[in-house]
């Protein structure tokens, strides 16, 4: 019942809120709303840690005919990102109080919708479902980026449509494909179609087809193209919603659809996927530390670090295994906070190019601070969150091949180079006209960035909470594959 | 029966009203008339008989899809009292002949006899001849009567040879007696047989505006004024297409054979060719016509595909698109009100002018693109598994494919209409036209959430 309540309270929420007319009443409602929604996630958590094997299931039928039933339920991974959306909508929210977007109750709207499609996502156990949740969620983030993006946003957004749209259309293919083979009658439910039996050419195909859709979401080299531009042409909003949120949606459709229905062709063309990843990983490092631009810099770093996440998915070890869920979380929050802190310094600055900034540790010394808690959880230091992912992560590939462990590894080193150079040229030195007059932080800013440090160091110094929900189905989805 | 009975009483009711001088009666007496003649329709759902010989057919099949015409003409009656407002003269022949165009698109879901088919395509055609140049002062409407008509007359011919032809090879006009013949044939078809197969084929394809016979499509729907496109766009084309499904699913029931790569070809064709012309078209109009020729592409999919389950493919498509087209024709007439054009720079900054209009159209673009949870997503879906089911793989992917590259002219209205600056003209809405706008764009969403509603009827 949970689950459906927080797939069905984003929805109500979204329509509720296009009656209120005036801006501080709307943002307000949002708020409340995504809280109260936040509070539905921290009972299904505990619900799922309570009386376990429920899953939370909800299920009925839809559409009895064609063998698509509405199911709907939780294992340890999708409870993990369900948190996480959760838990990040309320600070994305907080977060965008300081813009003053124009329409408020279509962009608050669309941002609701967004969070129940990503749950929607998130929870679905029907392969059509899943389908259409996921389609359902890029049609408020094209809106958000498009109408309230910078310059250049219709060529960029657009591009951002049908890179994406394209890409998951291969995956309906694949998914009627194999609803065709599920013994009659026909099902999209997700164990009947993990149970299909598919020979090796098909499952090639059908992993081709899966893997098309879900890296051009994650995304990884080389069908990247489109993301830096989006990153930084969104709003502030739209950016932390699709770095933080939304491409998470690639990795997890990875472990749920894509490594246990075809797991000999992961098996088989895995190796070839993971050069892919780790290619991703080195090019989109170099490139951040060329950058100029703040946002573009977290961009191209969030490349890197999601390609280390997809290798460890495509190594198909326990330890990588694990280490990709918790790094998903981990990824999401650090890089949230990492677009509230440009976000702020681009309100007070006017500008967010590297080379105009410095110095600003010295008039704000508590954004300083906080950017370097972030920088230093995306660099992976331990007591860390991502310390905890990336170390278990590069535990399994290495595992798989201690060649790509290696390469891969080398994300640690150019992160710190890049992070560490970028708070170099803005926050020390000398301040200069953009910088000299900046005001520090304020108490809605600190309760935005706050809970997102606290989690950065409980999953970093206690990580077993989260890794033990997720253990016994990543170990699951591992059997399939055995 | 009742259907085409009920709704030729209705259009002598109207020009009878005509000669009274009633002109304020005249869209209330038809809106409740084609009410009354659903649920008539409605009453004959579990009562499959033929009537005159096995004339007229009637069964779920031909009443579902009366359904959807006689629905699709509703939507568009409510549209006229906007769109024929402060026009002076009388309208009581261009409803007339409109609702007499209804009776033939009605006689074509129903036919059982190749005579009966004929004389529904001229009912409609005729009909259709005369309102796409009912617009009498506008040289293009005038363009737009002559070339349909032109053409239209000598397709009919080829129509009319084609079924010659087959009376010729089989001895009968009889939908049932074909299929005898057919089945007797074992595959082997004489060749006058043939020759009137693919003559059928070539001018049902005219009226539906299937590829490499689509060329008069765009032109006579620019010319033609709006509120008539919207009717060519869905009635015609919906009982077209039934038509041609109608005769191949009586004949030649569960026979493969060389008009299955014939059809098969011709959707390729229809699907790329829309789909990509499409992209190239100034005007929302133009690009409108080139996605119902697209649209029909997809529609070829079920006829190829005659499964038991394709009629309710059919059905739910041509439900859904229909909803949607007469919802984007609705904002384009209004569009076209405030402009005097329609070019994709009128619509710029729409969303801020017009908030809810922008938004009834964007949700027409999204479901005819087919973006789930809307209503042309589970109808693509349908079809589309329809087909699969019938292993016609290659065809499914043409068909992805096009829709993969109809995102990017259906997202043109929606790009200009919220990313652009806006050109601060406000559209001239009434009330009821706003509320019925809501209803349209309400159905595409909750068919779409709903499907089951429609889905397993047939």
């Amino acid at each position: 019942m949970l689950t459906i309540l927080l797939i069905l309270l984003p929805l109500a929420l979204s329509l509720i809120i296009l009656i209120f007319k005036e801006e501080k009443a709307i943002r307000q409602f949002a708020l409340a709303g995504s809280l109260i929604e936040f509070g539905v996630g921290v009972a299904a958590f505990i619900q799922y840690k309570t009386s376990c094997h429920c899953n939370l299931l909800f299920t009925t039928d839809w559409l009895a005919t064609l063998g698509v039933s509405l199911k709907f339920g939780m294992d340890g991974i999708s409870l993990l990102l369900v948190m996480l959306t959760t838990f990040l909508l309320p600070i994305i929210i907080l977060a965008s109080f300081n813009h003053a977007y124009s329409r408020p109750s279509a962009f608050y709207s669309l941002i609701l919708l967004m969070e129940m499609a990503l749950i929607g996502v998130f929870t679905s156990f029907d392969g059509l479902i899943f389908y259409i949740f996921w389609e359902l969620a890029l049609i408020p983030a094209y809106f958000i980026c498009a109408v309230w993006g910078g310059d250049d946003r219709i060529r960029i957004t657009f591009k951002f449509f049908i890179y994406t749209f394209v890409g998951s259309l291969f995956m309906l293919v694949a998914l009627i494909y194999l609803y065709f083979r599920t013994p009659l009658p026909h099902s999209f439910d997700f164990q009947g179609l993990y149970a299909v039996r598919l020979n090796p050419g098909e499952q090639t195909w059908i992993f081709l087809a899966f893997f098309l859709a879900f890296v051009v979401k994650i995304p990884i080299f080389p069908f990247h193209t489109w993301q830096p531009d989006t990153y930084s042409g969104a709003p502030a909003t739209g950016s932390m919603l699709l770095a933080g949120i939304m491409l998470k949606m690639g990795l997890y459709g990875m472990i749920r659809w894509m490594i246990p229905i075809c797991n000999d062709a992961v098996q088989e063309w895995g190796g070839v996927a993971m050069i892919l990843a780790i290619t991703g990983i080195v090019y989109a490092s170099l490139i951040a530390i060329r950058q100029n631009d703040m946002k573009r810099l977290i961009a191209y770093s969030s490349i890197a670090h999601v390609g280390l996440i997809a290798a460890g998915l495509l190594s198909l070890t326990t330890y990588a295994m694990q280490g990709a869920v918790i790094q998903m979380v981990s990824h999401g929050i650090n890089i949230v906070g990492l677009f509230i802190i440009i976000d702020l310094i681009e309100q007070r600055t006017k500008t967010r190019n590297i080379s105009n900034l410095g110095g600003i540790a010295r008039t704000a010394p508590r954004l300083a601070i906080f950017f370097m808690l972030f920088l230093l959880a995306s660099i992976a230091l331990p007591l860390t969150n991502s310390f905890v992912g990336e170390f278990l992560l590069l535990l399994g590939l290495f595992e798989y091949s201690a060649i790509f462990a290696a390469v891969a590894g080398l994300t640690i080193i150019f992160s710190a180079v890049y992070m560490l150079w970028m708070y170099q040229r803005t926050m020390l030195g000398k301040a200069n006209e953009f910088t000299e007059n900046i005001h520090d932080l304020t108490w809605t800013e600190m309760a935005a960035l706050v809970p997102l440090v606290v989690m950065v160091f409980w999953i970093g110094m206690f990580p077993g909470l989260f890794l033990n929900v997720a253990l016994p189905d990543v170990m699951q989805i591992l059997n399939y594959t055995k | 029966m009742t259907t085409i009975i009920s709704i030729t009483i209705l259009g002598i009711l109207v020009l009878f009203l005509g000669i009274q001088k009633k002109q304020s009666w005249l869209l209330p007496v038809i809106l409740v008339g084609l009410a009354t003649s659903m649920i008539l329709t409605i009453l004959d759902w579990n009562t499959a008989r033929s009537y005159y010989h096995e004339m007229l057919i009637i069964d779920k099949t031909s009443v579902a899809f009366s359904l959807v015409l006689i629905f699709s003409t509703f939507l568009i009656f409510s549209l006229a009292s906007h769109y024929y407002r402060g026009v002076e003269r009388p309208l009581d022949d261009i409803y007339g002949v409109m609702i007499f165009a209804l009776v033939g698109a009605v006689m074509m879901t129903s036919y059982g006899n190749l005579i009966m088919l004929f004389l529904g395509i001229e009912t409609l055609s005729i009909a259709l001849y005369v309102l796409a140049g009912s617009h009498k002062e506008a040289i293009t409407s005038n363009e737009a009567t002559l070339k349909y008509f032109l053409l239209g007359s000598f397709l009919s011919g080829f129509l009319l040879f084609g079924i010659a032809l087959i009376y010729g090879s089989t001895g009968s006009f009889d939908l049932q007696k074909i299929s005898v013949f057919v089945a007797a044939c074992h595959g082997i078809y004489p060749p006058m047989f043939l020759a009137g197969l693919f003559l059928l084929i070539i001018g049902l394809a005219f009226k539906i505006a299937i590829a490499p016979f689509h060329f008069w499509a765009p032109d006579v729907y620019e010319g033609t004024p709006t509120l008539l496109t919207a009717f060519m766009a869905t009635v015609v084309k919906t009982a077209s297409i039934v038509a041609m499904y109608r005769f191949f699913t009586h004949t030649f029931y569960g026979i493969h054979g060389v008009w299955e790569t014939t059809i098969w070809i011709l959707a390729v064709l229809t699907m790329l060719l829309g789909n990509l012309t499409g992209l190239y078209q100034p005007n929302l109009k133009r690009m409108l016509a080139y996605s119902s020729i697209s649209h029909s592409g997809y529609m070829l999919l079920a006829v190829v595909a005659f499964s038991p389950m394709s009629n309710n493919a059919l059905l739910f498509y041509t439900l859904s698109y229909s909803i949607a087209t007469i919802l984007a024709f609705a904002i384009l007439i209004l569009i076209r009100e405030a402009h005097g054009n329609d070019y994709f720079s009128s619509l710029n900054g729409m969303a801020k002018t017009n908030p809810l209009e922008a938004f009834c159209l964007t949700i027409a673009m999204l479901s005819l693109t087919g973006i789930p949870p809307l209503a042309g997503f589970m109808a693509k879906y349908y079809l589309f598994t329809t087909a699969l089911e019938k292993g016609l793989l290659w065809l499914v992917l043409v068909a992805i494919a096009g829709s993969a590259i109809s995102v990017a002219y259906y997202f043109k209205p929606i790009m200009a209409m919220y990313l652009k600056e806006s050109n601060e003209v406000k559209l001239n809405v009434g009330r009821s036209y706003k509320v019925h706008l809501m209803f349209m764009t309400l159905l595409v969403i909750l068919i779409g959430v709903l499907p089951f509603l429609v889905m397993g009827i047939l």
